[in-house]
Order: structure tokens, then C-alpha cells, then sequence
């Protein structure tokens, strides 16, 4: 009987002591978001002329505050531009660039880019998963890409970054949207003046 | 050799035969409780033809005694038998005591004398094994939904979080064999962490009537109990294999216990879990596999006087979360509920991957009670748990493996407890209570912690009393106080911290201010006060009527106060406050039970009135570059809920049998006039049953479950600006809110008995689930935006009892 209280007395100041050991007062070490993405850079560049930049900044990511958007200029009519996009995490300093993580994994993320409300524009792919990869598959990214811009006009542009997307449903090779599933990782529009 | 044997045997018995032999042992048999003595009590002597019978008086005496050690075993009708050893060198005069609650006690056993039995008063429901055994491969959410009021808040099918008479999360308390249980009860998709198969019964009792486990109950307590151990020698067990082919899944649960004479018990248990994706009628539910792995030990002596408890159970799932709910942003979430159907499906698999849950719990606690003679029993309770939950979502880069949510919350709770028993018309119990908790979200998600660091001291103290006034009269009530102080570290993006005006309030709470983040450390006080009153009346044979008042008090929980961001996989923004209160409920319950021929039933009104009840709804939008996320905010409103609860069984003859349940609540938000939200909507069970004993027991079971729809409910709907899929800024109103139409579902069970080995009896079961393959979406399940529930189910059980 003796044996059987010393033992469980044994016991409770074993777990007592065991769990005793934590690390109190400490102040929690603050986190910077790793994979907020809180600036979207679109550069845009002609075959001449100026090179125009779309940008989205949102300092606090998922904070109250809303992005901030910044247009450098009109583009211009009939040109065709080179684009490319960059995603970049500013609450780490030095600044994060997300591409590298979307390069490493291209054939899970998927950009799309939409003319829409009545601009003249349009845009094709000019990268694939092999560029990153070396996978030997052709399927798009959309780092890289062409935005032919037609008559005077003006509306949106929108790009959209879908995480583990159905790359071969239909149409999505071909940047339509509809049926890419995946969930969104990034979504943004910009307001554009075609002149 | 031998013949010396024989002189020697000679020698000796004729040593004995000049012993003295004419001592006696007297005295008077009593009650241990009360001291009332004990007449019509049977003692003999082990091993010799002597016995006795005590008198009126309770006296007695056992004659013709030689001097030695004798063992005397006395028996009374009420009682448990008990044996004592005396010594007797002359007449011996010796008064027993006995245990005179045998009835009370479950026959057999002295353990933790029914401290786990909830209320006279207040309306309550047990569960016992052979319920729960159907549910062996399930969880405790789904067999509570067998009780009348019970429904379960739901995320998919294999994260069911049960729902008492509306209420459910941190409002209803789950009492695991006499603990608490700390698992972070406060999120709508954290299910209870504790396995139903170590579960003997499950009792619920709906309100605050059960003072002693919690002041906060404003919904209720479930409390689960072991099983107890026989004060015999024996040994028995039993181990169930389960097998289901929606979500082609096994399951087995296998438990053993030995018990000694001497009051002294091991015991021990197991149970496995292994399914993979579940299918709803049409297609498969992605990624909504479960792996469960439970165990538990235990060990203790059972005196009458004395004895103590160790414990120890582990509970670790991974639970896959279907992978089209995960979402993106709010245009991911229109596009959920415009198609109807999940954008991901693939075959079936038996993998899960993100996103997912893991969650593990230790619950490691010691027991020990001493019985006083004319007082009672005092009891001392020492429990350690630790829950880690770690949520994985789809994640990119470097963090793809790593938990999107990883929190480990210890808790240390000691508790004392006072039986006073003494009086055969009235039990009191006084207790006290202390504990600590610790939150320590893990900084390697790299995602900013929903729940923050802190610290937790609780302290209570309660007094409950039941009492017979009257053969026909009975009334319990209690009081309850309770202090929590909580001490959190919290780090709010400055932004949002300004946005929620926090900073002319709590400004001084500030601890360090850095470039986009503040480090807050609130510490807050919350003084509770909980009570019950209520009366129980015997109006004849089988017919009792049950009135109970109760009021409870509940803090608000880490999440209602500190929760500040996005919630990844519901992709919305959560936001607690600071400045919240606690609630603090007012709650009549009625409940008639009765029968005439071979109807029984039972009818539960209750009507619960809640002050600053503590509520998350929407509250806006809030836009990122991911796009567009719903706000939900905590907040308080005085809020009511009323309803009935029905039960009804007619028993036709000894083989046929009916049973109706019914269940309604009507929850009402009184500051804006206008429905609760996640109201359970009427539904109503019906099963008709056949049983013959002679067919080796043959059991079959064929039941209806309607569920209606839910007319009453908030509107929700907002009204959103977002990007189409053609690139368009489309404005549309996101319908959050509507309820799915009611549905009904039938279901088989059946079950045989055969006897195998020697003392073993099999038991096989079968069951069908949704037999018609009905699609249907439930009100409470949070994933009813994405999917249909699931569809037909084939389930074999297969019980060994030994």
C-alpha cells in the first residue's frame, strides 16, 4: 500500500516538475508575414518610347488599409510591350522577391491577365514551367508576358495569380480563367488610358 | 518420513481440540454514512460453519470461536458486501461499517461515488456503451446527436463540434472522467480532442445546473466517464473492429481492465482510426481522409475509506480538410456558391494532404479520496494537459510543409472537493478550484499568430446542496464564483490597431512600438458569478416533473478578445475585441417525464436568456492584393433562446418498439430584433425498432431523420465589388446567409449476438447510412458553401466482448 502512494505521489511531482519548465516572460518574437505579398509591380516595356509601370502597394497587407495604386502613364496605342511582373514582400527588409518562390514552383502558380470594362488590349504568354523548371512542359506561367495594346480606349487591366490551378482544364493554357479552380494568391486591377 | 508426518499431525490437531473455543465477537452493524444501524445484516466466518444475523438494533454476535485470525464477511440487501479481518485472543467486541449506497453506486463499484451525474433538477440525458459502441469509428459529436436538443456544428464530416440547444464552442463544457478538457474549444472547427471509446457514458446536462464542473456553461456539460473498476478479482475486455466503405475506412478499439479483491485495478486502451476520402452522392470529397490514434492507462486502488486514481490518455488525429473549401479571397468564395459543386475533385485516395489538421492531447491526471466517517468524502484532483494544434494550409516556397497554425496550450488544474453525505435526505458538495494555462503559438509559421501568447489564472469556489423535503419533493441549488485573470502578448498591425481606435483606450497597453507592428500586453480580470435553483416532484410512479433556474457566466475566450487577422483557409478576417465583457446567461428549464401503457416520454421547454452575448458577424470588407476579404467582428448583444425538446417511445409488445426525438430552438438577437445565426433547425428521429431475444438477439433499426429547413436566420448578405471572371468589376450580392432546403435521410441498423469461446459473446453489426444516397447540405455544416454532405454508407461492426 505504502509502495503503491509513493508511486503515484512519484508520478504527480514528476509531471508537475516536467511541465513547470516553460519558457515564461519572454517577450514573443514579433513576425514579419513570409508570404504577404505587398507589392505588385507590372513593367511594361515598349518597343520604343516609355516604359510603364502599374503598381500596387499594401504595406499592411492584410491590414485595414487598402492598396495603394500608382500608373506611371498612358500606354500607347497600336504598341506592342514586353511585360513582366514582379511580387515582392516589403515587410521583410531587405524587400523579399516572391518571384523566385513562383519560379521554383511554376508549374503550381499560374498568372492571368484580362482586358476588360472597354479597353483595347490584348495579351499572350512568353514564358512556360520548362523556362523554370526544365520539366519539358510548355504550359504558360505568365512572369513573362506581351500585352499588344489596340485603339485609343481605356478600362481595366487585371492580373490574377492562381495557386495550383487545373493547368490543363480548357482554355486555361490559353490565360482564360474560367475554369482554372486553384484559389487566388493574388488579385489586382489597374485603371489604364490607351492614347 | 511419513510417520512423523502423521505423530506430528496427530500432535497437532489434538493441540487444537484442548484449545479454548467458546470466544465470541460482538458489536453492531452500522451505516458508514449516516451511523444508523443496520439490522437483517448476514456475517459469517470464512471457512467455519458460524453465523449470525444483527437485530433490530443492528447487534449481533458470532459465538464458538477459538483464538486465531478469522475473517468475517457481512452482507446486507442494500450493501456492499464487505469483509474484515479480526483477531481474537478473547471475546472481541467490534462494531462493522458499512456502505449503504450500493444502489447508487453501480453495484459493484466504490469509485467516485456519482460525483459525475450532473443535477436533480436540471434536464439531463446519459449515453451508456451500447450507444456508444455504434459509434465507435465516429466521434462523440456524432453519438451526441442520438440526445434530444443535441445537434452538431460541423466542419465537412469528420470535425463535429456538438451543439446544446443552440449553443455550442466555449459554451459547453467537456468533462473528460473528471477533467475539464483544454483543447482549445473556442474555434468553430476544433472538435473535441478525446476519443469516444474510452468513454463508459457520456451524460449531458443541458444548462448550467452542474455547477461543479464550471460556472460557465451557459450551453451546457458533457461529461464522460471511464469505466469503473469492480472491487473483484476479474479480468474482461472487449475490442471492436469497424468497417465502413464510404470513406473505405477500419477501425479498431480494443480495451482490457483487471481488477483485484483488494480494490486494485489497471486498465488500459486503444483505438486506431485509418479512412480516406469520404464521397458525397456524386462525387468524391477531395482530401477528407482522418487518421486517429488514442490510448489511455489507468491504475488505482478502490477502498471503501480510501483510494486514488492515475490516468493518463493520449489523443492524436489528422483530419484532411476538403480541399475545394479552401479559398483564395472573397471572388474564390462567389465562385463556390455560384457552381454548386466543388472545383476540386479527384479520385479517391487514401493520402491527405494540406490543407489539414493535427492534433494531438495528453491528459495526465491523479486522483485521491478519503472517506470520513458521519461526513463524507473528500476527494483532491491534480490534472496536466497539453493540446497542440497545428493547421496546415496550401502554402508556397519554403513554408510549404510548414503549419499555418501551431499552438500549444498547457494547463495545469487542481481541484478539491467535499462530499458531505452523511444525512440520508441531503447531499452537499463544497469545492474549490485552481488553474493555470499557458498559449504558446509557435513563430516558425511565419504567419502572424491568430490566438496570442498568454498566460491564464483561474480560481473558484462553489457550494451545491440537493435535499428531499418530501417523499414526493426534492430541491437542489448552488452558487458558484469564479476569477480569471488572463495576461496575453500580443502583437496588432499598427494599422489595424488605429483603425480600431484601440489607441486612445489601451494606448498605455503598448509595450514597444516597431515599424508596422505594436506589442501590446493586456492583462484583464473577469469576476464570475454562477447559480442554480431548482426543484424535482414525484407526482407517482414514473411520473416526475423537473423545474431548474440557472444563471452562468463565461469570459470571453483568447479568440473573442484577440483575434486580428486573416483566417487563411475561410479566407476571412476575424477581429476580436478588447473592450468585450462577459455574457452572463439566464436559463428555466421544465421537463416532464412520464408513462401510461407502453408510451414513455419526455418534454423539455426552456427558455434562455442571455445578456451581452457574444457574437462574430460580418462586418465590411477589407481589400488586399489578394483582393477582397469579408470582416467578421465580434461583438455583444442581449440575445434569447427559447425551445422544446421531445421525446416519445411506444412499445407496441415485447418486439416492436417506436421512438419519435424532436427538437426546436428559436434564437432571437433582442438589441436588433432579428435571428441568431447558426440556429439548429427543427428536426425530428424516428425509429422504428425490432428486437427478439430468442434470435440471438436479433436488433434491427430503421430510422428517419428530417431535418427542416431553418426559415429563421440573419441576413448576412453583403454586397461586393469584385472581379469576375471575365476581368469585369462586377458588383453581386454574396448570399452568406440562406440556409440549404430541410432534407430527409434513412437509416438501417441491425446487430446480432453470438456466443463464442467460453465466456465471450460476438456481437455483428450492420448499418446503412443514407440509404437512398440522398444529396443533401446542412444548415450547420461550414462546409455547405462547397459540397453536398455525405452519401450512402455501408458500415460492419464486429464486437467481441470477453
Amino acid at each position: 500500500m505504502k509502495n503503491i502512494k509513493f508511486i503515484a505521489l512519484a508520478l504527480l511531482t514528476t509531471i508537475t516538475l516536467a511541465s513547470c519548465s516553460s519558457d515564461d516572460d519572454t517577450t514573443p518574437e514579433v513576425i514579419n508575414e513570409e508570404e504577404v505579398i505587398t507589392t505588385i509591380t507590372l513593367t511594361l516595356v515598349p518597343e520604343t518610347g516609355e516604359t510603364v509601370t502599374l503598381e500596387s502597394r499594401d504595406l499592411d497587407g492584410e491590414g485595414p488599409n487598402e492598396p495603394v495604386i500608382t500608373i506611371s502613364g498612358p500606354l500607347q496605342a497600336g504598341m506592342l510591350y514586353d511585360g513582366s511582373i514582379t511580387l515582392e514582400n516589403e515587410t521583410e527588409s531587405p524587400a523579399e522577391l516572391i518571384n523566385e518562390e513562383i519560379e521554383e514552383e511554376a508549374d503550381e502558380h499560374q498568372f492571368f491577365y484580362q482586358a476588360a470594362s472597354g479597353v483595347n488590349a490584348t495579351f499572350a504568354y512568353a514564358d512556360t514551367e520548362n523556362d523554370y523548371m526544365n520539366n519539358g512542359v510548355a504550359n504558360p506561367v505568365g512572369l513573362e508576358f506581351t500585352l499588344q495594346a489596340g485603339t485609343a480606349s481605356s478600362g481595366t487591366i487585371t492580373v490574377t495569380l492562381r495557386h495550383q490551378p487545373a493547368k490543363d482544364a480548357a482554355g486555361v493554357s490559353a490565360g482564360e480563367i474560367a475554369n482554372a479552380a486553384g484559389e487566388t494568391d493574388v488579385q489586382e486591377s489597374f485603371d489604364i488610358v490607351i492614347e | 518420513m511419513k510417520f512423523f508426518s502423521l505423530v506430528f499431525g496427530l500432535l497437532l490437531s489434538f493441540q487444537l481440540q484442548a484449545q479454548q473455543c467458546d470466544f465470541k465477537i460482538s458489536g453492531v452493524v452500522k451505516d458508514f454514512h449516516d451511523g444508523n444501524v443496520l439490522p437483517n445484516s448476514t456475517l459469517s466466518i470464512n471457512g467455519y460453519d458460524i453465523y449470525a444475523l444483527s437485530d433490530l438494533d443492528g447487534k449481533y454476535e458470532l459465538s464458538g470461536l477459538c483464538k486465531g485470525t478469522y475473517v468475517v464477511t457481512i452482507t446486507h440487501p442494500e450493501c456492499e458486501v464487505a469483509q474484515f479481518t479480526v483477531e481474537v485472543t478473547d471475546n472481541v467486541q467490534r462494531d462493522f461499517k458499512l456502505e449503504h449506497h450500493t444502489e447508487a453506486l453501480n453495484a459493484v463499484t466504490v469509485q467516485g461515488e456519482n460525483t459525475n451525474r450532473g443535477t436533480v433538477s436540471g434536464t439531463q440525458t446519459r449515453l451508456e456503451s451500447g450507444v456508444l459502441e455504434n459509434y465507435s469509428n465516429a466521434s462523440l459529436g456524432d453519438a451526441l446527436r442520438e440526445v434530444a436538443g443535441v445537434s452538431s456544428l460541423n466542419t465537412g464530416s469528420t470535425v463535429v463540434k456538438p451543439v446544446i440547444q443552440g449553443l455550442h464552442s466555449s459554451r459547453v463544457l467537456i468533462i473528460n472522467n473528471g477533467t475539464r478538457m483544454e483543447d482549445q474549444e473556442w474555434g468553430v472547427e476544433h472538435a473535441p480532442n478525446l476519443d469516444i471509446n474510452a468513454a463508459e457514458n457520456v451524460t449531458v446536462v443541458k444548462g448550467a445546473s452542474a455547477l461543479r464542473y464550471g460556472g460557465d456553461a451557459v450551453g451546457g456539460v458533457i461529461v464522460t466517464n471511464a469505466p469503473k473498476a469492480p472491487a473483484k478479482d476479474t479480468l474482461y475486455g472487449k475490442t471492436i473492429l469497424s468497417g465502413a466503405t464510404n470513406g473505405r475506412s477500419l477501425g479498431v478499439t480494443t480495451s482490457l481492465l483487471k481488477a483485484f479483491e483488494s480494490g486494485f485495478y489497471v486498465q488500459g486502451q486503444g483505438t486506431t482510426k485509418y479512412a480516406g476520402d469520404l464521397e458525397s452522392p456524386d462525387y468524391v470529397l477531395s482530401n477528407t481522409g482522418l487518421r486517429e490514434h488514442d490510448f489511455s492507462i489507468g491504475f488505482g486502488l478502490n477502498k471503501f475509506t480510501y483510494g486514488f486514481d492515475a490516468y493518463y490518455s493520449f489523443y492524436n488525429s489528422e483530419i484532411g480538410i476538403l480541399r475545394a473549401s479552401h479559398i483564395g479571397n472573397l471572388s474564390d468564395l462567389i465562385r463556390a456558391i455560384n457552381s454548386g459543386a466543388p472545383n476540386y475533385v479527384r479520385d479517391f485516395t487514401y493520402d491527405i494532404n494540406a490543407p489539414k489538421q493535427d492534433v494531438s492531447h495528453h491528459l495526465a491526471k491523479i486522483n485521491f479520496y478519503k472517506r470520513f466517517e458521519k461526513a463524507g468524502k473528500l476527494s483532491l484532483d491534480y490534472s496536466y494537459q497539453q493540446n497542440n494544434r497545428k493547421e496546415f494550409d496550401i502554402r508556397r516556397g519554403d513554408d510549404r510543409d510548414q503549419a499555418s497554425l501551431d499552438l500549444q496550450l498547457t494547463t495545469h488544474t487542481l481541484a478539491s472537493n467535499f462530499l458531505y453525505d452523511a444525512a440520508s435526505n441531503l447531499k452537499a458538495n463544497f469545492g474549490v478550484e485552481a488553474s493555470y494555462q499557458e498559449n504558446f503559438p509557435n513563430p516558425n509559421t511565419g504567419i502572424r499568430r491568430l490566438i496570442p501568447d498568454y498566460e491564464m489564472y483561474t480560481a473558484g469556489a462553489y457550494a451545491t446542496a440537493d435535499l428531499d423535503i418530501s417523499p414526493k419533493w426534492r430541491i437542489d441549488g448552488g452558487f458558484r464564483y469564479d476569477f480569471m485573470q488572463i495576461d496575453a502578448q500580443k502583437y496588432y498591425l499598427t494599422s489595424s490597431w488605429e483603425n480600431r481606435g484601440y489607441e486612445s483606450e489601451f494606448g498605455d497597453l503598448v509595450v514597444q512600438r516597431l515599424d508596422n507592428q505594436l506589442l501590446v500586453n493586456p492583462v484583464f480580470d473577469y469576476h464570475n458569478f454562477s447559480g442554480t435553483l431548482g426543484a424535482r416532484y414525484r407526482i407517482k410512479s414514473n411520473w416526475d416533473l423537473k423545474l431548474n433556474l440557472s444563471s452562468a457566466s463565461r469570459a470571453p475566450n483568447p479568440a473573442e478578445l484577440f483575434s486580428d487577422g486573416l483566417h487563411h483557409s475561410a479566407a476571412i478576417i476575424e477581429l476580436g475585441d478588447l473592450r468585450l465583457d462577459q455574457e452572463q446567461s439566464y436559463k428555466a428549464s421544465l421537463e416532464l417525464n412520464g408513462q401510461t401503457g407502453g408510451l414513455t416520454f419526455g418534454i423539455n421547454p426552456f427558455y434562455n436568456h442571455i445578456s451581452d452575448f457574444i457574437i462574430m458577424e460580418p462586418n465590411g470588407l477589407q481589400y488586399t492584393n489578394r483582393g477582397a476579404f469579408p470582416v467578421y467582428q465580434y461583438g455583444q448583444v442581449d440575445a434569447r433562446l427559447f425551445g422544446v425538446d421531445v421525446r416519445a417511445n411506444y412499445t407496441f409488445d415485447a418486439n416492436f418498439n417506436l421512438q419519435t426525438v424532436f427538437a426546436y430552438v428559436n434564437g432571437q438577437d433582442l438589441d436588433r430584433n432579428r435571428p441568431l445565426i447558426d440556429m439548429p433547425a427543427p428536426n425530428i428521429n424516428t425509429t422504428f425498432g425490432f428486437r427478439k431475444a430468442e434470435w440471438n438477439n436479433l436488433n434491427i433499426g430503421l430510422r428517419n431523420q428530417t431535418v427542416l429547413e431553418q426559415t429563421r436566420f440573419p441576413n448576412n448578405d453583403f454586397e461586393v465589388t469584385y472581379i469576375n471572371d471575365s476581368g469585369e468589376q462586377t458588383t453581386e450580392t454574396v448570399a452568406v446567409s440562406q440556409p440549404p432546403s430541410g432534407y430527409s435521410l434513412f437509416h438501417l441498423t441491425s446487430s446480432v449476438d453470438f456466443d463464442v469461446f467460453k465466456q465471450s459473446t460476438l456481437t455483428l453489426g450492420f448499418f446503412v447510412d443514407n440509404i437512398l444516397n440522398t444529396a443533401y447540405r446542412d444548415y450547420l455544416n461550414r462546409q455547405r458553401y462547397f459540397t453536398d454532405d455525405l452519401g450512402r454508407n455501408f458500415r460492419i461492426q464486429l464486437k467481441l466482448n470477453y
